[in-house]
């Protein structure tokens, strides 16, 4: 039983030197056979572990990783959430996810600084103000919060910004969702290990897949190089890397991987308390708790899993930050970094079973997966353990580059992501 | 970040040149008869290999040429660039 976080052991710990807390999760060998493996040891593959163990009680699980846990995407991503996507069937998948966050630092015990700052979305033309408003519509009509802003009530909002009609792309206005906001990231997947590890799921680090073992159409267990490891069910939410385990099992997957950067300043004090993004410069802004401006830039157009990403997409992002905000001119950049992004053609994620019994795949996530972090786990784990998709991610399935229905989310969805 | 060796105007920059993705994959040549699994084949489905990937690349701030490269999807390593309609080269 794991001891419980509160202002208690916080305060019992400082009396020495936080020297003796408890081990949030184990460090075990596999064992032979799990009920279900999950692969990949990010936020997505954990909550899946978690919500296996907690909501169909699916005990004898592992989540292999061949890094650390939360060091892929988890640990590289701006950390913005919101839900406010133009499609009905978006609209729910990531509404799912935002309210859950709304609850998650009690359900896990583990606070994961989900800070309800609000995003605003800007407008710089006349084709942005009308997609916006649009899509500000269809997110009230799917009960949504969505309020579109004028200039003046952006420049309300955030002061900083500049809202000055001769710069090269001005403000337009903005939409703005009051719910969304950020979360510390790092916590996320440590919050749902330490819960996932209490309920018995085995989280075996640098543990990296070599093949998937098949028998016909069904499969049999993974090669690792931990060893073999027997199971009948394999959950693959491995990010950028998904096509190299898809691969393994003979799949094909409608996906390209491509670097996206971001990149942190040196920390100053709170300047904007909220999270500004701008789809058509490609900028997107906000202030972390320790006071670092944390900056989302593009995709690089070249498939890559370098994690590194060109410095003209860098260029091209202070570009747009620099006019938009005149205030940071004289920043200082500390960190950048790159994470590999699996894009979907319909921008969309892919959470599914697949042709062969026993494989399933979540990814896809592309540019903005974070924010769905705990509905997309919820959600993976009810299409494992019940070998069917829930409603809500049923739309989201692999056959739909088939059928062609698809989940149109470019642009639509006030991108940038 | 990188260099590429346009073969019609030499090395320049990565960012003068915009990637078509990957390469090799033949237009149906009687789409007409293409069942809805092929379709999605042709349409979507990539190898999105990591290691040596074929690609087409257009010199769109150059000579605004299509070629083709063979490239370490690892480490942007290019192993060789080739003219459209040539096979690719063994690596």
């Amino acid at each position: 039983m794991k001891n419980k976080y509160s202002i208690f052991s916080l305060i019992k710990n400082a009396f020495s030197n936080h020297e003796n807390w408890q081990r949030a999760w184990r460090d075990p060998e596999p064992k032979k056979e799990y009920d279900a493996v999950i692969v990949g040891g990010g936020g997505h593959g954990l909550a899946t572990a978690y919500y296996l163990a907690k909501k169909h009680n699916l005990r004898n699980i592992a989540v292999v990783e061949k890094g650390w846990i939360g060091g892929g995407n988890t640990g590289r991503n701006t950390t913005i959430i919101r839900s406010n996507y133009l499609w009905d069937a978006s609209a729910g998948l990531y509404d799912h996810a935002l309210k859950i966050w709304e609850g998650l630092s009690q359900e896990l015990n583990y606070n994961v600084m989900f800070s309800q700052r609000g995003v605003m979305n800007l407008a710089h033309n006349l084709q942005d103000v009308r997609d916006l408003k649009r899509r500000t519509h269809a997110n009230r009509l799917n009960g949504i919060d969505a309020v579109w802003l004028e200039t003046d009530e952006v420049k309300k909002f955030c002061p900083i910004i500049n809202t000055s009609q001769d710069i090269r792309y001005p403000v337009l206005g903005g939409t703005l969702q009051k719910r969304a906001g950020t979360a510390r990231h790092d916590a996320v997947a440590w919050g749902y290990a330490r819960g996932a590890d209490e309920m018995g799921v085995d989280i075996i680090q640098n543990c990296e897949v070599k093949g998937i073992k098949r028998s016909g159409d069904t499969v049999e267990g993974l090669e690792t190089t931990k060893g073999f490891i027997k199971t009948k069910k394999i959950g693959v939410v491995a990010a950028g890397h998904s096509s190299v385990i898809a691969n393994m099992a003979g799949l094909k997957l409608p996906l390209e991987s491509k670097p996206l950067q971001a990149l942190v300043s040196e920390p100053v004090k709170p300047i904007i308390d909220t999270v500004v993004m701008s789809n058509a410069v490609h900028a997107y802004v906000s202030q972390s708790d320790k006071g670092e401006l944390v900056i989302g830039a593009g995709t690089d157009s070249y498939v890559s899993y370098t994690q590194k990403g060109s410095f003209n997409i860098v260029e091209e992002t202070l570009k747009a930050i620099l006019e938009l905000y005149p205030i940071f001119s004289r920043m200082k950049m500390l960190r950048q970094w790159g994470g590999i992004v699996d894009i979907c053609p319909d921008a969309s994620p892919i959470i599914s079973k697949t042709s062969i019994k026993g494989l399933y795949f979540n990814c896809g996530w592309g540019t903005g997966g974070f924010k769905a972090t705990p509905g997309s786990g919820d959600l993976f784990a009810h299409t494992i353990a019940n070998d069917e998709p829930h409603k809500l991610n049923a739309s989201f399935n692999i056959n739909r580059f088939v059928s062609g229905d698809l989940v149109d989310e470019h642009g639509a969805a006030a991108v940038a992501h | 970040m990188f260099l590429i060796n346009c073969p019609y105007c030499g090395e320049r920059d990565q960012s003068e040149f915009v990637s078509g993705g990957e390469a090799h994959i033949a237009r149906p040549k009687q789409p007409t008869e293409l069942n809805d699994d092929q379709w999605a084949e042709y349409l979507f489905m990539r190898k999105n290999i990591k290691g040596i990937q074929f690609e087409r690349w257009n010199h769109a701030h150059g000579c605004r040429k299509w070629f083709n490269v063979a490239r370490d999807t690892s480490n942007d390593k290019i192993e060789k660039i080739y003219k459209m309609g040539e096979q690719p080269p063994k690596l």
